[in-house]
């Protein structure tokens, strides 16, 4: 009961991804929800690394390292849509974003 | 102490497993963003270490390089280039948010069950395929040699994707 499984893995991963989501869903501020889009890659990559040890399996390790590449393009991408949208609404909430309200 | 020795691992899994889970909590309540970014380093570096304790030390470290130095910078950049005094006076949470709590305890319910009710073996079997077994090079040559030989395609289409979300970044970072 003590040691640590994939199983403990699979928990705290799923609470990262928990956390995550209810990050992006019910929080204003843009920049907060870029954040939790991080937690919630964090959770993937956790995922990942406890598969590649329990079925000693190299793949899952590389698999991560791409997880995190991608991680690093979408902080980088992410974050210069919220400078475009800081020039235009002068705020961060994202419910200055109604645009293309019908 | 023969305990610590025993299970000094689990330990360090259980500490640094409450670290990130308290990280990434500040993350989501936290009002100033500030520090739900300083709470969120503290859950990068948590989740590193989490990785160095699955045999993962590549990962790892680079975890810790660009997660907790490359986006970290940028965030704390973005945060402090935006002017965000006006933000105390908001409202934290959108009024979605209990349907959103709703969402999320459903979805634990759910994978808890699959969590408790799955067994996967015995782990770790073949540890020496990590490359971490004494008298091996380490970790970080097993992973080239499988990135530069079975994963080259995939490592060259990252290239061309970082390349994209660069250019892409400058765009969109551009004044009109």
């Amino acid at each position: 009961m003590f040691a640590v499984t994939t199983t403990h893995y699979l928990v705290v991963s799923f609470l990262l991804f928990a956390i995550g989501i209810f990050g992006i869903a019910a929080r204003k501020n843009m920049i907060t929800v870029l954040m939790s889009i991080e937690l919630v890659l964090n959770s993937v990559n956790l995922n990942l690394i406890a598969f590649s040890y329990q079925h000693s399996d190299l793949t899952g390790q590389i698999f991560a390292v791409f997880t995190i590449t991608v991680a690093a393009g979408e902080a980088a991408v992410g974050l210069g849509i919220l400078i475009a949208f800081f020039r235009l609404r002068e705020s961060t909430t994202l419910d200055g974003a109604s645009e293309l309200k019908g | 102490m023969e305990f610590l020795t025993a299970h000094g691992a689990d330990l360090l899994f259980y500490v640094f497993a409450l670290l990130a889970v308290g990280g990434a909590l500040g993350v989501v309540t936290l009002r100033s963003p500030m520090y739900g970014a300083l709470s969120l380093l503290v859950t990068f570096l948590a989740v590193a270490v989490l990785f160095l304790l699955r045999s993962a030390e590549f990962v790892g470290i680079v975890q810790i390089f660009v997660y907790g130095g490359g986006i970290m910078v940028l965030f704390l950049f973005v945060i402090m280039l935006v002017n965000l005094h006006k933000l105390p006076d908001l409202r934290l949470f959108h009024g979605q948010s209990p349907f959103v709590v709703a969402l999320v305890v459903a979805l634990l319910a759910l994978f808890g069950y699959f969590f408790v009710h799955v067994s996967f073996g015995p782990a770790f079997v073949r540890p020496e395929v990590f490359g971490t077994v004494k008298g091996q090079t380490g970790n970080p040559q097993a992973v080239a040699l499988s990135l530069f030989q079975q994963q080259l395609l995939p490592f060259e289409i990252a290239s061309i994707f970082l390349l994209v979300a660069m250019i892409g970044a400058v765009v969109l970072g551009r004044r009109q």
